[in-house]
C-alpha cells in the first residue's frame, strides 16, 4: 500500500521504532524563542547537559517584544528580563540569536521560511503550537513544550506517538480571490470539522484550492491546524515551494540536488490511505468573521450571530460553551455580522502579517481614513517584511489612513508586550484565536482575513468585502 | 520528576468544553523565567475579577474543593498554546491528575513530563464523575478509578504509564540511544542551517 506524505517524512525521521507505543524521531529543525525557553535551558544546566546541534537551532525573540522604538528601553521588566535570558542563553549553549536589533528579527513563523530555514521533508518543531505554519513547504513541523523543547536541545529527537493522517480536500475555485482569502478558508475548514476535529491527526491540504494558493497563502492555511487541534498540516511541495526557498539566505548550497530528491519523494502515493477525510468546496465561500471564542465559532460576513441552538446542533455542552461566548462577546444572537461595530483593528500575527497580507490590505484602505471612533494598528510579521513593504510604499499607505505603523513581533496576536485590548474592546483582528481574554483581559476579538480587517477599519463595522473593487 | 503512583481526594468539576490554555494560565503571566510558583495564576480570569477579588461563582473559589486534586473538565481540554505553564500552574495549584472526554495533543504530552496524569473516559463516565461529591481514589498501577459505588477501568500508553509510576527522566532514557542518533546523523542528508 502507498504512503501519505506524512507518513513518508515520519519513516524518513524514525531513529528507534517500536510496533507499539512512540518512536524516536529526529529533529532537523529547532526554533526558539524567549517565552517557552528559559526553563529549558535551566534544565540542561542542572543536569550538565549541552545543545546536541546547535547547528540546528535557532533562536529570536518575537512574543513579547514591543513594537514600538527599537532603539528605547524595554520597559517592561519581567519582559526584559526574559530576552536578556534568552541572549545568554544562546551565548552560553552556542545558538544562533536573532536579536532584537537584527534586520532578521521576526516572527518565529515569519523569519524560517523567510530565510530559507524551512525545508521541504525536514522535520521542525518550536515550544509553540503555531509552528505547523511551515507545513506549508512539505515539511513535518508541530509545536512542543518546554519539557519537550529540553529533550530536542539535549538529543535532537523526540519520542512520539504516530499521528493518524487527515486528507482535506479543497476543491473548486474563489470568484473574487482578493476578498476570498486563505483565512476564509481554513475559517471555514475549522467551522466544518470543529476545534478538536483534527485531534491526534496530521492535516495534508489537497486539492485545485490549495495548489492555486501562494506560498505565502498557504502559510496562512496550515498556520491554523492547530485551530482545528491538529498536531500538524502540510502540503505538499511544487514548483512555488522551490521558487519560494530559492537563493535565500539560509538555503542550502546544495539546494538544487535537494530539489530534485524532493520532485521524486515527497507527495502522498495515488493509493496512500487517510484515516480521516473532509472535502471543502469553495466555489461560493464568503469572507468568514468569527462570533465567539474559540475559531470554530465562526460564520459568513453575510449571516447573523447564531443562536446557541443552531450552533450545537443538539450537543448540550456545546451549547452551553456557545451561552458563554455570546455573553463574554456582548452579542444577540440574530445581529447581522455587517452591524457589528469595532474599536480596534490588528493587521499582524504569523497567521496574516507577511508582505502579500499587508499589500492586499493596503489595496482596501488606499486614498481612505480608519473611521473616527477605531484605533487600527499593522505589525508585520518580520523587520524583513517591514523593509520589504516600506520599500514598495505600504508604510505611507497605512499611516496615510491613520494606521499605526509598528516594529516586528507577536504583538496583539497574544497580548504579552503592551499592545493589548481594554476590556470590553472590540477588535476586527487577523490573528489566529479568539480565546477570551487572549488580546486583553476582557478584550473581545473577531478573527478575519487582513482584507476583512483592512475593511473593518474604514467602515467601523464589519463590511463584505466582496462588495468593495480589489483589483 | 516526582513518581505518580495513585492519588485519593474530592473531584473538582469545570463544567466547560474546549478549555484552552490560555484560560489556564493568561499570557501576562508567562514572563517568568522558572517553572515554580504558576498555581496562583491558574485560571486567574474565572477566578478573579478586575479587581483580582475571588468570584464567588467560580469553583475553585469554593473552599470544600481546597484539598482536590483531581479536575474532572468537558471536551478538548488543554486546546489552543503549546504553554508548558499551563501543566505547571494545574501542577502547582494541587492537581495531579485531569480527567475530561479528550485531550489537545500538546498538553496531553505535556502532561506527563510533569507527573500529571491525564484521563480520557467516555462523556457520560466524565458527566457522572462530576457530580461524585465523595473522595475517590485514581490507582495508575492497576489503572482504575475507585468510588464509592464503583470501579472504573482506564487506558494508558505502557510507555508512558512507566514514564509516571517510576517518574523517569526522559532525556536520560533518550541517552541509552546515543549509538542510534549518532547512525541516524551520519546518514541524515538534511543540512545544518548555518
Amino acid at each position: 500500500m502507498g504512503k501519505t506524505l506524512f507518513e513518508k517524512i515520519w519513516d524518513a525521521h524514525v531513529v528507534v521504532g517500536k510496533e507499539n507505543g512512540p518512536s524516536l524521531i529526529y529533529i532537523d529543525r529547532h526554533l526558539v524563542h524567549e517565552v517557552t525557553s528559559p526553563q529549558a535551558f535551566d534544565g540542561l544546566r542542572m543536569n550538565h547537559r549541552k545543545v546536541r546541534r546547535p547547528d540546528l537551532t535557532i533562536a529570536t525573540m518575537d512574543h513579547n517584544v514591543p513594537t514600538t522604538d527599537r532603539g528605547l528601553p524595554i520597559l517592561d521588566q519581567t519582559s526584559s528580563v526574559q530576552i536578556q535570558t534568552l541572549e545568554k542563553n544562546c551565548q552560553d549553549f552556542g545558538i544562533k540569536l536573532f536579536d532584537i536589533n537584527s534586520p532578521n528579527q521576526g516572527i518565529v513563523h515569519v523569519i524560517g521560511p523567510q530565510l530559507g530555514i524551512t525545508l521541504p521533508g525536514s522535520t521542525i518543531v518550536c515550544g509553540d503550537s503555531h509552528t505547523s505554519t511551515h507545513g506549508a513547504f512539505g515539511a513535518l513541523a508541530f509545536g512542543i513544550g518546554t519539557s519537550e523543547v529540553e529533550h530536542v536541545l539535549a538529543s535532537q529527537t523526540l519520542w512520539l506517538e504516530k499521528p493518524k493522517p487527515f486528507e482535506i480536500r479543497v476543491e473548486g475555485k474563489r470568484k473574487n480571490p482578493h476578498a476570498v482569502t486563505a483565512k476564509d478558508i481554513v475559517l471555514s475548514i475549522i467551522k466544518n470539522i470543529g476545534t478538536g476535529g483534527g485531534t491526534g491527526t496530521v492535516i495534508e491540504y489537497r486539492g485545485e484550492g490549495i495548489e492555486d494558493l501562494s506560498m505565502e497563502q498557504r502559510m496562512t492555511i496550515c498556520n491554523m491546524s492547530i485551530e482545528a487541534g491538529a498536531r500538524a498540516g502540510l502540503i505538499a511541495p511544487d514548483e512555488k515551494t522551490y521558487d519560494y526557498l530559492r537563493g535565500r539566505q539560509y538555503t542550502p548550497k546544495n539546494y538544487e540536488s535537494l530539489v530534485e530528491y524532493w520532485k521524486e519523494n515527497l507527495k502522498s502515493d495515488d493509493d496512500a490511505k487517510f484515516e480521516k477525510q473532509f472535502t471543502l468546496h469553495i466555489d461560493d465561500i464568503a469572507p468568514q468573521v468569527s462570533w465567539g471564542t474559540n475559531p470554530g465559532m465562526t460564520c459568513d460576513v453575510t449571516e447573523t450571530v447564531p443562536t446557541p441552538d443552531e450552533f450545537s446542533k443538539g450537543d448540550f455542552n456545546q451549547k452551553k460553551g456557545a451561552e458563554k461566548a455570546l455573553d463574554y462577546m456582548d452579542l444577540k444572537p440574530g445581529t447581522p455580522i455587517e452591524e457589528i461595530k469595532i474599536d480596534r483593528v490588528f493587521i499582524g500575527s504569523c497567521t496574516n502579517a507577511r508582505l502579500e497580507d499587508l499589500i492586499e490590505a493596503s489595496k482596501v484602505i488606499k486614498g481612505q481614513k480608519v473611521s473616527e471612533n477605531v484605533r487600527a494598528m499593522v505589525v508585520p510579521g518580520s523587520q524583513m517584511v517591514k523593509k520589504q513593504a516600506e520599500e514598495m510604499g505600504l508604510d505611507k499607505i497605512f499611516t496615510d489612513a491613520n494606521f499605526e505603523w509598528r516594529e516586528a513581533g507577536c504583538s496583539m496576536c497574544l497580548g504579552m508586550n503592551p499592545d493589548i485590548l481594554s476590556p470590553g474592546e472590540r477588535c476586527a483582528s487577523t490573528s489566529n484565536r479568539n480565546f477570551e481574554g487572549r488580546q486583553g483581559t476582557g478584550g473581545r476579538t473577531h478573527l478575519v482575513s487582513p482584507v476583512m480587517a483592512a475593511a473593518a477599519a474604514i467602515n467601523g463595522h464589519f463590511v463584505d468585502v466582496r462588495k468593495m473593487d480589489l483589483n | 520528576m516526582e513518581p505518580f503512583k495513585k492519588t485519593t481526594s474530592i473531584v473538582t468539576p469545570l463544567d466547560k468544553v474546549n478549555v484552552d490554555t490560555d484560560q489556564i494560565v493568561p499570557k501576562q503571566f508567562l514572563k517568568l523565567v522558572q517553572k515554580s510558583g504558576f498555581g496562583k495564576f491558574l485560571f486567574f480570569n474565572w477566578r478573579y475579577d478586575e479587581n483580582e477579588n475571588p468570584k464567588s461563582d467560580f469553583v475553585l473559589n469554593d473552599s470544600k474543593y481546597d484539598n482536590s486534586k483531581i479536575l474532572v473538565a468537558g471536551d478538548n481540554f488543554g486546546c489552543g498554546s503549546s504553554r508548558e505553564h499551563a501543566v505547571w500552574a494545574l501542577q502547582d495549584y494541587g492537581f495531579s491528575v485531569i480527567i475530561a472526554p479528550s485531550f489537545a495533543d500538546i498538553f496531553f504530552s505535556n502532561c506527563f513530563k510533569n507527573g500529571i496524569l491525564p484521563i480520557s473516559l467516555e462523556q457520560s463516565i466524565v458527566e457522572k464523575l462530576q457530580q461524585e461529591s465523595d473522595s475517590i481514589e485514581v490507582d495508575l498501577e492497576n489503572q482504575v478509578i475507585k468510588t464509592s459505588s464503583e470501579k472504573i477501568p482506564f487506558e494508558i500508553d505502557s510507555h508512558k504509564k512507566k514514564i509516571l509510576l517510576e517518574g523517569l527522566d526522559d532525556i536520560a532514557q533518550t541517552y541509552q540511544f546515543e549509538d542510534e542518533i549518532s547512525e541516524f546523523e551520519k546518514k541524515s542528508t538534511v543540512p545544518s542551517v548555518l
